[in-house]
């Protein structure tokens, strides 16, 4: 048993129905879907009101997901946790800033990946709220209820993505 | 029911939410997908992982989920989509995700597992958030209700009843990730 924890990584199949049978605990015992993306809003939402208390209530997205810790917020801080347990247990967390991939075609300068990063990143959260849902929320828990707006989701994240990734690194299928 | 307590319970609610988080993070870091170069290889499509994890999830959590809703244990939680918010918006997404290399959930999971370009993507993602929350009132009187979706499920949309979609996507996608491993991924 302990020796399966420490493997530095298992079959995507048998991950993959992990986390089929933690979206049944998710909607059995707090009736909701697995997804992501909430509480990054409900983070921004929780910097503005430190802000500005009157101008955030008065935001009418802010009333529709109220900035509070809540399940969806303890979410994000309970994936940091799991995956160091992960990685620490098979001895494979490795502090980096620049990925190797990355490194190989930009090069190892640490501004150049954080410029990127933060990028990539305001425009995935511009996305995910926009479409209501992230790789999680729509990607898994959203098209396992058959809901139409989830599938189309997936396909968009995944039709963008391969053509992004493909004007970056050069279109494998070519 | 049963778990309604637990349910309206915010206090078990936050410990749930950190129990399950837990879980979800340690099962992407041994999946692999919390690693940049996997999910840029999902993209350009010389890595399947990802779309093998998903895809799992996918069908064990949907026979459970409307086995459960069979049961009246669970209730579905689908929200009607659009061509404007659900396409646009997810097009952007996947930008995002090429360029960043992670997304919101797996992002966290890099974070864990050391990666501290990606705790600089999840500031870009709460900035991002934040921005879509400004743009809010402005985007919902222009574009997010503009083409919406004949249905909110599969079933309703094709008009049949929602078990015989069920195992029609499960044959569906265990074709799909056999072909997969015929091809040598």
């Amino acid at each position: 048993m302990t020796e399966w924890f420490m493997m530095a990584s298992w079959s995507p199949y048998i991950v993959g129905a992990g986390i089929g049978v933690l979206i049944w605990t998710s909607f059995l015992f707090s009736d909701r879907p697995l997804g992501c993306s909430t509480a990054y809003a409900k983070t921004a939402g929780m910097v503005e009101s430190a802000i500005s208390q009157k101008k955030s209530e008065k935001m009418p997205y802010y009333q529709k997901f109220t900035p509070k810790v809540d399940w969806q917020w303890m979410l994000i801080i309970g994936v940091v946790i799991g995956a160091f347990l992960s990685a620490y247990l098979s001895g494979t967390f490795t502090l980096l800033i620049v990925p190797p991939l990355f490194a190989a075609s930009f090069g190892t300068d640490p501004i150049i990946r954080s410029a990127v990063a933060l990028l990539g990143g305001i425009l995935m959260g511009i996305g995910a709220r926009w479409a209501g849902g992230c790789t999680s929320g729509h990607g898994m828990s959203g098209t396992l209820q058959l809901s139409v707006a989830s599938w189309v989701a997936a396909i968009c994240f995944f039709a963008g993505g391969i053509l992004i990734a493909g004007l970056i690194y050069g279109f494998s299928f070519i | 029911m049963v778990f309604e307590q637990l349910r309206s319970n915010d206090r078990a609610q936050i410990v749930l939410g950190l129990l399950t988080g837990i879980v979800f993070g340690f099962l992407l870091q041994k999946g692999g997908v919390t690693e940049y170069s996997v999910i840029i290889g999902q993209l350009l499509l010389t890595d399947f992982t990802v779309i093998q994890v998903m895809l799992s999830a996918v069908i064990v959590g949907m026979i459970g989920v409307y086995a459960m809703k069979g049961a009246g244990l669970a209730r579905l939680h689908c929200r009607m989509g659009s061509v404007g918010a659900t396409v646009i918006g997810g097009l952007i997404f996947g930008a995002g995700f090429a360029i960043l290399g992670y997304c919101p959930g797996t992002a966290a999971g890099a974070v864990g597992s050391g990666a501290m370009d990606a705790a600089i993507g999840m500031v870009g993602i709460a900035i991002g958030a934040g921005i879509f929350a400004h743009l809010y009132p402005y985007l919902s009187r222009s574009v997010l209700n503009r083409g919406t979706f004949p249905a909110e499920t599969i079933p309703e949309l094709v008009g049949v009843r929602p078990w015989i979609v069920v195992i029609v996507i499960a044959i569906l996608i265990a074709g799909f990730l056999y072909m997969l491993t015929i091809l040598g991924f």
